[in-house]
């Protein structure tokens, strides 16, 4: 029998699967997509936030400020990306200043770093920062993370330690026994982890009404060219309102820029769709910068965030159902709260119901190959090993094909056409996979021994080629 | 060091041009670096006829092409190809080349950049809609079918009027898929006139002209696009919304040059081509850093891209054996509906051939051509956006500039 199950591999998830990694007890982790970190992780603001907005008293608050506190080490650990840029809070009118000067009251009791600028001296820093911008509240403990790169180092490395995921694998049904669980009437198991999301009340319906509904809020992102801090520096917010932390810029981890997102109610749990959100982004962003280099657009897209009607997050262990754990409605700020409601949701609640040893043969991961940061010796080293790292593949983001191999060959590897490109870039650059898709797809195909046509590009039934043009005639 | 007089960069028709052109006008130590293990570019997967007419006085496929091409210099002991190669960084003059070999580096005396052009992706047009596959560029979807054999979709609609999304309509039609329509955001196509006969109306296929897709949808696999008219101001009309099921949207909406290696060295590019802002050499701001052909701004046909290709690597060549232009450089103005001149400035003293397109349809009107001595007015009884003008100023013409020369179209 599994001693722990864990429904879902998003942030949540996969960080609760990698710490319980750590213990000989069995965890077993199902996902009803193709990969992990598909759902609210991997469309997202990509960011560690410093604490600062959160009301007082609510677990978003909590956790954030923990989160904040754990990210940098948790990166170093997982080999993955975390840089410390840091945020401005912009303010342009007294109405929006009064709102700052709270934020800057908040900061000052929960102990966040901060510094206070003038619109001229914020300009200095961030040229493009709109002319309006009268008053602006620095947080240099603002970060920027990958989501899907913190996502699948967590649960590769869970996995290098002996943790189960089952991909494609849709929970439909839940039964309580006298002293387990029985899932889909086959895997039993100790404890259940809800961390399904958008799906959390779902789950939770297969055992009782459930305490919360989730209602999806979607955010729209553009994506901009590498534009290497040319554009923007920090991670710049417009001052909070009653609809959310507002639309953004913010720098990623590899030199593009996302600005977004606004927030609409989803028409269903699964609409990832764009839509005339993207307008609002644009008009909106325009309060805080000038600039906006939107000729360098290459990307769009929209994340689904599981908003539930307590308007808190909802961690704890069921009032009901014992050994039913709750992790629900993780909206913003749940990125940033991920790895502090793994620990308290581990060591908290899951650990002490049972008896375990921790692991002394535990195996790290090592990160991926990310050759753009690499000595020219260590280039040459790496190509005189495997020839394949000195084959191009992507152009515009320099992807090897050994790169490419390698995210494929890992555990919790690629599988997918988007798994490549979430795990080694390929499709993320100016051209979007326009030249590199074709060799990307054959690369799969021959990794994972299947025939061309059973490549898809992420969920089951979207396989990119529909069939052999010499066959059909 | 390894070292050469000239490095260039993509082994394509601007490429392979550029290195017969150098080497006419005197070098003798050229290579070209090539990423596929193929020469040719992209011309290896146009598999339609049409190319060389004005080159070779016939139509050739565009691997027949490539290859009557290169057989102009295939015995050259001068030239040097390498393949499977790809550079990856240019410092001073100095290039870092990768392969399965490891990296190497190579210095040039002059480097021309030929690295042609890329497709506008979904994403770079802000497409609406799910993230479902059946989205491709029409060049992919090219690559996908005549090079790998198969199909992306059985129900296509292509977004886009350029050249490669209206082949591709013809080309699909062919392997069996059905095409149901093209549409054009503009109230005119941005294709060669030849190829809305060929492809769409001996197929009658429709184009839908002021007509743009709204949205895609699908959940994992495209089911449908939503497709709505525009008004002349190319604002959408509401209500004018039409759904068509398809698995697969193709998108022709523009090409743009490759200009990575370039941007990362701080070379001056133009906004409007968003190639290399060039001189009559096409020497671009960078002393000894030449462009040509699609990476330097998009053409029509491939026989221009050759033609542009030759003339750099004269001009490169020129440059290798110390030979300067004299006086100042004169700039081109446009202005009045003339979008880009390339070249964007020249040096006087011979004759030279000016390009340029028009940023919308113009019908009887005429381009004008005016600075210090020179007010020429050339008759046109029509100019649209799609096809690339080509103007020639004698030598004796442009000999009292000075300063500036500015271009505009009148009707």
């Amino acid at each position: 029998m599994t001693d722990i199950t864990i429904i879902g591999a998003g942030i949540c998830g996969s960080l609760i699967a990698h710490r319980l990694s750590k213990t000989d007890l069995r965890v077993l982790v199902l996902e009803k997509e193709s990969d992990v970190a598909e759902g609210a992780t991997g469309a997202n603001s990509a960011m560690v936030h410093s604490g600062h907005d959160p009301k007082p008293g609510t677990l978003k608050c909590r956790y954030n400020l923990r989160g904040n506190e754990l990210y940098p080490d948790l990166c170093k650990e997982l080999q993955t990306a975390y840089v410390p840029i840091g945020a401005f809070v912009a303010a342009g009118s007294p109405e929006e200043e009064t709102v700052l000067d709270k934020l800057i009251a908040q900061c000052e009791e929960r102990r966040v770093p901060y510094e206070v600028l003038s619109g001229e001296q914020a300009r200095e820093l961030e040229p493009n920062l709109a002319d309006r911008i009268s008053k602006v509240l620095s947080l240099p403990s603002t970060g920027i993370v990958t989501p899907f790169e913190v996502t699948i180092a967590a649960m590769e490395e869970a996995m290098l330690n002996g943790v189960e995921l089952k991909l494609n694998y849709e929970v439909k049904k839940i039964e309580r026994r006298d002293d387990h669980f029985l899932i889909n009437d086959e895997i039993e198991t100790k404890l259940i982890v809800n961390c399904a999301g958008a799906h959390c009340d779902d789950i939770t319906e297969m055992l009782r009404e459930s305490p919360y509904h989730v209602e999806t809020r979607k955010g729209e992102y553009f994506v901009l060219d590498h534009l290497n801090g040319s554009f923007v520096k920090h991670v710049i917010y417009p001052v909070p309102s009653a609809k959310g932390k507002g639309v953004l810029a913010v720098p990623t981890v590899h030199g593009n820029v996302m600005l977004g997102p606004n927030s609409d109610f989803a028409a269903n749990r699964d609409d990832d769709a764009t839509g005339d959100g993207l307008d609002f982004v644009r008009s909106e962003i325009s309060s805080t910068m000038k600039n906006i280099p939107f000729n360098r657009m290459i990307h769009t897209f929209a994340g689904l965030r599981p908003h539930i009607d307590l308007n808190d997050f909802y961690i704890r262990e069921d009032e009901q159902i014992p050994d039913f754990i709750h992790v629900a409605g993780i909206e913003s700020p749940g990125l940033t709260g991920a790895p502090a409601i793994a620990e308290d949701v581990c060591d908290n609640i899951i650990l002490p119901k049972f008896e375990y040893h921790r692991k002394e043969d535990y195996i790290r991961r090592k990160a991926f190959i990310n050759m753009e940061k690499m000595s020219e010796e260590q280039i040459n080293e790496l190509i005189r090993k495997d020839p394949s790292f000195g084959r191009i593949v992507c152009r515009c983001e320099k992807i090897s094909e050994g790169q490419i191999r390698d995210v494929i060959r890992r555990k919790c590897g690629a599988r997918t056409i988007k798994g490549v490109k979430m795990r080694c870039r390929p499709g993320m650059g100016r051209c979007q996979g326009g030249f590199c898709e074709p060799e990307v797809l054959k690369i799969l195909a021959e990794e994972l021994h299947e025939d061309v046509r059973d490549i898809e590009l992420d969920r089951k039934g979207s396989a990119v080629l529909i069939s052999n043009a010499k066959e059909e005639l | 060091m390894e070292r050469h007089q000239l490095v260039i960069i993509g082994g394509g028709s601007a490429g392979i041009a550029a290195a017969l052109g150098a080497y006419e006008n005197g070098l003798r130590d050229i290579l070209v670096v090539e990423r596929e293990s193929e020469y040719g570019g992209i011309l290896q997967q146009c598999i339609h006829n049409g190319f060389g007419l004005h080159t070779f006085n016939e139509e050739l496929s565009g691997p027949a092409y490539a290859e009557k091409y290169f057989d102009l210099i295939r015995d050259n002991d001068c030239i040097h190809f390498v393949y499977d190669t790809a550079v990856t960084k240019i410092k001073d003059k100095t290039l870092t080349l990768q392969s399965k070999e490891g990296l190497r580096h190579v210095e040039a005396d002059a480097i021309i950049l030929s690295t042609g052009c890329r497709e506008r992706p979904a994403g770079a047009i802000g497409m609406k809609g799910n993230r479902c596959e059946g989205v491709y560029t029409a060049g992919t979807a090219q690559k996908y079918l005549n090079k790998e054999g198969y199909l992306v979709g059985r129900r296509v609609f292509i977004l886009g009027s350029g050249d490669i999304g209206l082949i591709m309509a013809r080309r699909m039609t062919l392997e069996g898929a059905k095409v149901i329509g093209v549409a054009e955001l503009q109230p005119y196509s941005n294709g060669l006139a030849r190829n809305i006969k060929q492809c769409l109306e001996d197929f009658d296929i429709p184009l839908y002209l002021s007509h743009t897709v709204e949205a895609v949808h699908g959940s994992s696999r495209l089911e449908s696009i939503t497709l709505i008219e525009v008004d002349e101001k190319l604002k959408k009309i509401p209500g004018s919304e039409q759904e068509i099921p398809c698995d697969c949207l193709l998108l022709s909406v523009g090409l743009i040059p490759e200009n990575t290696l370039i941007e990362d060295l701080g070379v001056k590019l133009d906004p409007r081509t968003r190639g290399a802002v060039v001189d009559d050499r096409y020497m671009s701001s960078a002393e000894g850093i030449f462009a040509c052909g699609n990476a330097l701004h998009v053409h029509d046909l491939v026989d221009y891209v050759s033609i542009e290709g030759k003339k750099a690597g004269m001009a490169a060549a020129d440059y290798v054996n110390g030979i300067r232009p004299e006086g100042e450089a004169i700039r081109n103005v446009v202005s009045g509906g003339v979008s880009y001149m390339v070249p964007q400035s020249f040096h006087k003293g011979r004759d030279l051939e000016f390009m340029f397109r028009v940023n919308r349809v113009f019908k009887d009107c005429f381009i004008h051509v005016y600075g210090k001595g020179l007010d020429k007015k050339i008759r046109k009884t029509g100019i649209v956006p799609s096809e690339m003008q080509k103007v020639l100023l004698k030598k004796d013409e442009i000999e009292s500039l000075e300063g500036e020369l500015n271009w505009e179209v009148v009707e």
